[in-house]
Parts: C-alpha cells; sequence; structure tokens
C-alpha cells in the first residue's frame, strides 16, 4: 500500500500523458483527420502515402541518421579528446573545465541565433575572419551543402557535458594499470588504447547511446537556424517551410510538426510519429540490455 | 604527448624534483597547456563576438566589424522595454519555477519507492521509467496537443505544459533514483528500527542525505523548462502573452531582422540567468552531470 502510494503520482502520470497518447498515435494513424471535420477511417492510407508517395519522409530520415551519425561520433570523439585535455592540465583545471562547460548550458534557442549571426556569409565573424587569413568561406546556414557541418559545429560547441563525464570516467582508471603498462614499455598511444578505453568503455557506450536518442529528437536549433538564415518572419499562421535550405535540415520530428500543426494532416504526423518511436525504442533495447551497468545492482 | 596520469619514471626525475623539471615533461606541459588556451579561446569568442555586437548601433552591426566604435548600452534598455520581452521573461519564471517544484515533489517519492522497495513488476517499472525518459515528445504530441486545445481548451497557456510536471518526470525518476542506491541502507533500517515511518524516513533521514542529487535535478528542471522551445510553440504560439523568453526570443528575432545589435542583446539577456545560476551553483551541475553518465 506504501509502495503503490509512493508510485501513484507516477501511475497516473505514465498512464494519462504516456500509455494513453501512445494509443492514440496508433489509433489516428489510420484516420483521416484534418481537426476540423469530423475523422474518417482509411486503413493504410496514410501509412502507404508517408512511406512511398511523400519525399519529405525519406528526406527527414536521411537527414536524422546523417545528424546522428555525424553529431553523435564527434560529439564523442571530441568529449573524449577535451576529458583528457582537462585531465591533463596541472594549472587552472577549474578554469578550463568552466569555459569548456558553459555552451551547454547556453539556451538552445539563444546559441543558434548566436551561430546564425556569427555563421552568417556576409557579414559574420567566423567569414570575416577566415577571409582575412584566406580560406575560402562557406555559406554556412544558407547553402544545403553546409547547413548540416554548421549544425554540427554548435553541437560541438555544446559538449561540455560529455567532457564533464569523460573526465569523470577517466580519473576512475587506476594509475597501478598506467604504471605497470608504462614499465612493460607501452607509448602513450598504446596506453590509450589497451588501458584507457577498455576502462571507460561502459561510459563511451552509454554516452553513444543516450546520444543517438537524444539527436532523434534534433529539433530546435534545426529549427531556429533555418528561420534566421531565411529571414522568414515567423508570425502566428504564417509557415515556415522547416528544413531550409531545401530540406537539407529537415529531421523527423520537425516533420511531426509540419504535418500535424501545419498542415493539419493529423494522420500521417501520426505516421512519422510511430517511426521515430520504433527507431528510438531500437536504440532504448540496446541500452536496456546494458541495464546492469545503468541501473546499478539489481 | 605522453600522459601526465602516468607518474614520472623514477629514472628521469629524482624523489623530490617536481615532475616538470624534467625537460620531456616541461615541453609536454607547454604543449597540454597551449592547446587547452587554444581550444578555450574558441569556446569562450562566440560569447565574446555577442557582447560586442549587443553594444554596437544599429548600422555598424550589419557590416564586417566586429569592435564596436561606440559602445551603446542603451540596446539592453530598448530590449527590455520591448513588447513583451518582460511578460516572457515572467512566463518563463513562472513556467520553470513551478514546473521544477511540481517535478521535484512529484518524483522523489517515486524515486525512492523504486530504489528502496522490493516488490513485483519493478523491473517493468523501471524499464517504462526509461522507455518514457528515451521517448521522443514528439512521438505523443499530436494526440497531447488535441486533448489539451481542443477538449480541455487551455491552448494559449502554458498550462499543457506544467500541469503534466505534477505526475512525475522520468528523467529526474531516473537520476534521483541512482542517487539513492548509493546511500547505505543502515540509516534506512535504523530509522525503521526507530519506528519511523516511510514518509518519515523520505524526509527526515533520505532527503537531507539526498541533498546535491535534489539540488542538480532541480537545476536541470529549471533549466529544461527555461530552454523549452518546441513545448511553448505547440501550446503557446498563437497567444503571445503566453510565450516564453526561448519561444519569444526567436521571434524577437525575426520581427527585429534588420538589428542584430538587439537581437545579441536579447540573446545576452536569455543567456545571462542560465550563466549567473551556474556560477552559484556549479558543484551541484558537475555532480548532477556526472550522476547522469558514471554512477551504477
Amino acid at each position: 500500500m506504501v509502495i503503490l502510494a509512493f508510485l501513484s503520482p507516477w501511475l497516473i502520470g505514465t498512464t494519462v500523458f504516456f500509455v494513453y497518447p501512445l494509443l492514440s498515435t496508433v489509433w489516428f494513424s489510420f484516420l483521416h483527420y484534418d481537426q476540423i471535420t469530423p475523422a474518417t477511417w482509411v486503413g493504410l492510407r496514410n501509412w502507404t502515402y508517408v512511406l512511398t508517395e511523400y519525399d519529405g519522409f525519406w528526406q527527414a530520415l536521411r537527414n536524422t541518421l546523417w545528424f546522428v551519425a555525424a553529431m553523435v561520433t564527434s560529439r564523442v570523439v571530441f568529449g573524449i579528446g577535451l576529458g583528457l585535455l582537462v585531465t591533463k592540465v596541472k594549472t587552472g583545471t577549474r578554469t578550463f573545465r568552466t569555459l569548456f562547460y558553459l555552451p551547454y548550458l547556453a539556451p538552445p534557442v539563444a546559441a543558434t541565433i548566436a551561430f546564425a549571426f556569427l555563421l552568417n556569409p556576409g557579414t559574420g565573424a567566423v567569414n570575416t575572419i577566415l577571409g582575412a587569413v584566406g580560406i575560402p568561406t562557406p555559406g554556412w546556414f544558407n547553402d544545403e551543402h553546409w547547413a548540416k557541418p554548421a549544425l554540427t559545429l554548435l553541437a560541438l560547441w555544446g559538449v561540455g557535458d560529455l567532457m564533464v563525464i569523460f573526465m569523470a570516467a577517466l580519473l576512475d582508471v587506476p594509475r597501478e594499470l598506467y604504471e605497470a603498462a608504462e614499465l612493460d614499455g607501452a607509448g602513450a598511444v598504446r596506453r590509450f588504447r589497451w588501458v584507457t578505453l577498455p576502462m571507460i568503455r561502459p561510459i563511451v557506450l552509454f554516452a553513444v547511446v543516450t546520444g543517438v536518442i537524444q539527436t532523434m529528437q534534433y529539433y530546435t536549433q534545426a529549427v531556429v537556424a533555418g528561420k534566421v538564415a531565411s529571414g522568414i518572419v515567423d508570425a502566428p499562421g504564417t509557415s515556415f517551410e522547416p528544413g531550409y535550405p531545401h530540406g537539407s535540415t529537415l529531421t523527423l520530428p520537425q516533420l511531426v510538426y509540419s504535418l500535424g500543426f501545419q498542415r493539419f494532416d493529423t494522420g500521417s504526423a501520426c505516421v512519422v510519429a510511430l517511426v521515430l518511436f520504433a527507431l528510438a525504442m531500437a536504440f532504448t533495447s540496446l541500452l536496456l540490455r546494458r541495464r546492469a551497468g545503468l541501473l546499478g545492482e539489481d | 604527448m605522453g600522459s601526465t596520469l602516468v607518474a614520472p619514471a623514477v629514472a628521469d626525475a629524482p624523489a623530490l624534483e617536481r615532475p616538470h623539471r624534467t625537460p620531456r615533461a616541461r615541453l609536454e606541459w607547454i604543449a597540454v597547456h597551449s592547446l587547452a588556451v587554444g581550444l578555450a579561446l574558441l569556446f569562450v569568442l562566440p560569447f565574446v563576438f555577442l557582447l560586442l555586437t549587443s553594444l554596437m548601433s544599429d548600422h555598424q552591426a550589419l557590416t564586417t566589424d566586429l569592435w564596436p566604435r561606440t559602445w551603446r548600452v542603451q540596446n539592453y534598455v530598448d530590449v527590455l522595454r520591448a513588447d513583451g520581452f518582460l511578460t516572457w521573461w515572467k512566463n518563463s519564471l513562472e513556467y520553470a519555477v513551478l514546473g521544477t517544484v511540481l517535478t521535484l515533489l512529484s518524483s522523489i517519492p517515486v524515486a525512492y519507492a523504486l530504489a528502496r522497495f522490493r516488490f513485483r513488476l519493478r523491473r517493468l517499472a523501471l524499464t517504462v521509467v526509461i522507455a518514457t525518459m528515451m521517448l521522443p515528445p514528439q512521438v505523443v504530441i499530436v494526440p497531447m496537443y488535441l486533448v489539451w486545445a481542443r477538449q480541455l481548451h487551455l491552448d494559449g497557456t502554458l498550462w499543457p505544459l506544467i500541469i503534466p510536471m505534477a505526475f512525475g518526470d522520468a528523467y529526474s525518476i531516473f537520476l534521483l533514483r541512482q542517487f539513492l542506491l548509493t546511500i547505505p541502507s543502515e540509516y534506512v533500517d535504523a530509522a525503521r528500527v526507530d519506528g519511523c515511518g516511510e514518509l518519515r524516513t523520505l524526509l527526515r533521514v533520505v532527503l537531507p542525505m539526498a541533498r546535491p542529487a535534489v539540488v542538480a535535478v532541480g537545476l536541470f528542471q529549471f533549466f529544461y523548462c527555461w530552454n523549452d522551445y518546441f513545448g511553448p510553440q505547440i501550446y503557446a504560439s498563437e497567444n503571445p502573452s503566453a510565450w516564453t523568453l526561448s519561444y519569444g526570443l526567436e521571434t524577437f528575432k525575426g520581427a527585429h531582422h534588420a538589428n542584430w545589435n538587439l537581437a545579441m542583446a536579447a540573446t545576452i539577456l536569455v543567456m545571462a540567468p542560465v550563466v549567473i545560476i551556474f556560477f552559484f551553483a556549479q558543484k551541484a551541475f558537475v555532480e548532477g552531470v556526472t550522476l547522469t553518465g558514471v554512477k551504477g
């Protein structure tokens, strides 16, 4: 009884805000519903439309997977690198840690507007400096080939969370292991490969899986960068087509928003939502299989 | 570069000499620190350029100049006086404070139950917590919106975002539980022997020991609300008087598209509370982030 009392807020919450809407999403995916006229049953019509006729879906899926691959890999590698660097710094460790961590806290909208300004091709500080040094200046958020890399740079600026996690993991590696490896004549590279990496492997795995799931929710930065770079004012009622330029930054979460709340195609939005759900749960089950490490002694 | 995690070889360094006295160690010290300084500069420069631009005149902000010719502090006053800005500030604060308090009140007992009690279906409960934690909010947004807006008529307000927080937040439950697992069960057992009820044990014994975790989770939730863009966009976009700073900032930029100086001043004003709170609660943050990855 006590247990039930303690769990009750969450039991209600999970039913009302998780189970119910999830089942509704499945139900809506079989309906044609424009949110004004009554819904009608259309069977698999929304599914065949989204999966076989609607190019935007495949573009969004490709972009989402691109972001997952590029952002997660570069963030984890860079995060380990920064973690290593900060553990080696002997003077001003705290200051460095703070400076590397701070951008992670910057509100995503503010950080994105800042980057859209700094990377703005005409007058932005980055291209001004690159131009002065004689490096070719890309169009960043205004160029369909550079928009995704520009967003990846923004994600790397916010790598502070991973740096802290890896720093803690690196400091936990027993020093004796390094001493033993050094006595055996292992150089820095081999010590990293055969001592550090195996010891921090669980944390790397954790960072990869949570990174994948976070990146599948990638939304705010892509929307805001597209709006600021395209200069389209998003007043209520007007519709900014997400994915600027040329759909290059369109992701699955943005497609859900666009289909459901701009085009009022509820059924198709729910189809995309369920694809996103399937992808997220596939990766979550990967994480759950490692539950021993994640959930503690169970 | 050799690893300074490794103690210097005994043959190279006499016992009492400081490690960086050897030529190789000194070179390494220089290499590591210059790399760190260079990277730190790259991390800080965006903030510096923002700050500089926010102080430029309207005209100069449109040029490639990096350094302000006149220092126009008035930009900040203009932003604070701009339509809606203070209202959005108030809304953000309301959303973040109410959201954080409700999340903590509802999540702490759940986390305690999941960490301390053994019961059937506990594994299932944990699995559901993790599944909800990993669920992209967009998956369930369509039916959620239809209920809040079409049946309860709460669109145009932030209540559809605040109310659910009174029913536990998966991420907070997970983090708190991970921390509560590390508290030795002897303390809880002792309280029970002394005749403490579960609620009193939680409030008097466990909670005081879990303070760092509660502070960290509270801060994370506060910033989650403060930074939220998707939620206010879904529920409040049609009613500017319910916008939050995060959502309003982007539209502010849109409405003042020719004034990068004002946009940057506004951007700084949205970042400022986060940075200020961080400097006061740095330890809690670092502990909290570490908790997410390392514990267990």
